[in-house]
């Protein structure tokens, strides 16, 4: 098995607030990612796929394809977006580092056809990122 | 809030945390040629030191009321007060009491760093890395059996 991993990046915009929680509680769980007005990153993108080179191409995967589905899937959908209002997947979560991966997940996994979607790592700045992968497949 | 179903998926919170602290590798049970030999400039009498970069991994069920494994201020000040006041702008070797004994190799350096971690109470703490500098890095993740590449053996034996 060989992993390829594709780097893409996004900026986007968020908020944490849970509707369910007081003005008061909020800001205490979130900090400044309370603020009313919300804020950004710049995202970083690191989509691993696991599987065994094709013989004829040499590839795990056609990385003209993976580019293309990462464009239509995760930029046209996040990137210069806000992800609270703008990205419906995300509607009723918290769009936190570990949320927005995992949706990341769901909206790939089922679309990559060649190899198999083995991590997707997003970094919210490089010193804080969330990894999703299938359970016990670490 | 949406309640997050058992999806089969796992995610990891990955944190980066920075300290510069000095060190020297020097084994009492070598001798000076011994120690000279072994470790090289490491060995050096008035230590070194290095721009540590710690990463720590955790995974839990996310919270559906906050989105998050584990909120970021309770894992910052755990780890500041766990780890980071006591190595950053240390030498290892002198004030913290771990390494008297022990060489402060990163390799030892992430066991401890893991021991110190792993009573974090509100997730499970995965592993940690520890960059010593941009070449070198280390893993920990307590004792747990490392898995052996899919196929590798079989493949080699078929050749």
């Amino acid at each position: 098995m060989v992993l390829l991993t594709r780097k893409i990046e996004f900026s986007a915009s968020h908020r944490y607030d849970n509707p369910a929680l007081s003005a008061e509680e909020n800001r205490r769980v979130f900090g400044k990612c309370n603020n009313p007005h919300g804020h950004g990153h710049n995202y970083t993108l690191e989509v691993t796929v696991a599987g065994e080179p094709d013989p004829v191409t040499g590839m795990v995967v056609d990385l003209s394809e993976l580019k293309k589905l990462l464009e239509r899937e995760v930029m046209q959908r996040m990137d210069h977006r806000h992800l609270n209002e703008e990205v419906p997947e995300l509607a009723g979560q918290i769009p936190t580092c570990e949320n927005v991966a995992r949706v990341i997940w769901k909206l790939l996994d089922p679309k990559i056809t060649q190899g198999k979607l083995h991590r997707v790592r997003l970094y919210e700045s490089p010193d804080l990122f969330a990894d999703c992968c299938r359970n016990g497949a670490a | 809030m949406n309640a997050l179903a058992h999806d089969g998926l796992k995610v990891e919170l990955g944190r980066r945390y920075h300290f510069a602290a000095a060190h020297r590798l020097h084994s009492a049970r070598l001798s000076e040629a011994e120690n000279s030999r072994l470790y090289g400039k490491c060995n050096n009498p008035h230590g070194h030191g290095h721009n540590y970069v710690l990463e720590v991994s955790l995974s839990g069920d996310i919270d559906p009321a906050t989105g998050m494994i584990a909120n970021l201020a309770d894992l910052d000040g755990f780890v500041q007060r766990e780890v980071l006041e006591a190595f950053d702008h240390r030498s290892l070797n002198d004030e913290v009491p771990e390494f008297r004994e022990q060489v402060p190799t990163t390799e030892n350096l992430c066991i401890e760093i893991y021991r110190r971690l792993r009573a974090f109470p509100n997730a499970k703490l995965e592993r940690v890395r520890v960059q010593e500098t941009n070449n070198n890095s280390f893993e920990y993740a307590g004792e747990r059996e490392i898995e052996a590449p899919i196929n590798a053996p079989q493949e080699i034996g078929a050749r």
